[in-house]
């Protein structure tokens, strides 16, 4: 049943990346990126983090792809349909990924330190009130850090967006 | 139950479908969606490991993640937003700028 649940996703999310990827148009690979992120959080939610699969599609889904939406609407888009790969020189970096994905699927498959099926079992009792225990106690600094990081690229975004005054 | 390295499996496809994507497409802007792509098989791993290991760690990594990534698209897109406005291009080797 797991089993099932979870290759249809990730097939569905194989997919999806794919047509990211590959397709012509960017308002695509947007559409398709979403599309995405959606199985991605249904995985989240097959690995019982039903917390990351809500802010997985509250940040990604909500937030993300409708700024990538909003700046393919502000500029014109139709010239870059024309040639979608980097012409030239593209044998390297093929090379470069296909060694890459061989060797991270040789060494998974033939490691037995993945071979895991039955996850240890968690203490019962309310995960979402223990995870934002955990994160407000030992992760309070980490916390605070990242709420600064996304305060200063706030102010980035601003900046750089804005119109030269002079 | 699903074995542990399915997941992994899954992240590695993932990784380097979002890679290339990188490394091969000429437009900026799937450029940027490829490197979300990255960082969302990033964050299945963090979880499945999380997960099979019993530890919450790997949640409130993938949480920071999430927080840098959502930082990271707010700047890049504002650079892209400059750069239309005033090299009119969406073109990564139109940039070279820097290279000289």
């Amino acid at each position: 049943m797991d089993q099932g649940f979870f290759l249809l996703f990730a097939a569905m999310a194989v997919i999806t990346a794919l047509i990211v990827v590959l397709a012509h148009n960017p308002v695509h690979s947007a559409l398709a990126l979403m599309a995405c992120f959606l199985q991605i959080s249904a995985i989240f939610v097959l690995l019982e983090a039903p917390f990351l699969a809500v802010v997985q599609i509250f940040v990604y889904v909500g937030a993300i792809m409708v700024l990538f939406l909003f700046v393919i609407m502000m500029i014109d888009v139709r010239e870059a349909v024309l040639q979608r790969f980097l012409p030239g020189g593209n044998l390297p970096a093929l090379v470069l990924l296909v060694l890459l994905g061989a060797e991270m699927l040789v060494l998974v498959v033939s490691s037995d330190r993945f071979s895991a099926t039955e996850p240890v079992a968690m203490a019962d009792g309310d995960q979402i009130r223990e995870l934002s225990t955990t994160l407000f106690t030992d992760y309070l600094l980490p916390f605070e850090v990242a709420s600064v990081i996304l305060l200063a690229a706030l102010v980035g975004a601003i900046v750089l967006a804005r119109k030269e005054s002079g | 139950m699903v074995p542990l390295w399915w997941y992994i499996q899954l992240s590695v496809v993932l990784f380097v479908i979002g890679a290339a994507g990188v490394l091969l497409r000429r437009n900026i802007l799937v450029v940027l969606m490829s490197l979300e792509l990255l960082l969302n098989s990033v964050n299945i791993n963090f979880i499945a490991f999380g997960r099979y290991y019993a530890d919450f760690r790997g949640q409130i990594f993938a949480i920071f993640v999430i927080a840098t990534t959502a930082a990271e698209v707010a700047v890049a897109l504002g650079i892209l937003v400059a750069l239309v406005r005033n090299k009119s291009t969406l073109k990564v080797d139109d940039v070279t700028v820097m290279k000289g």
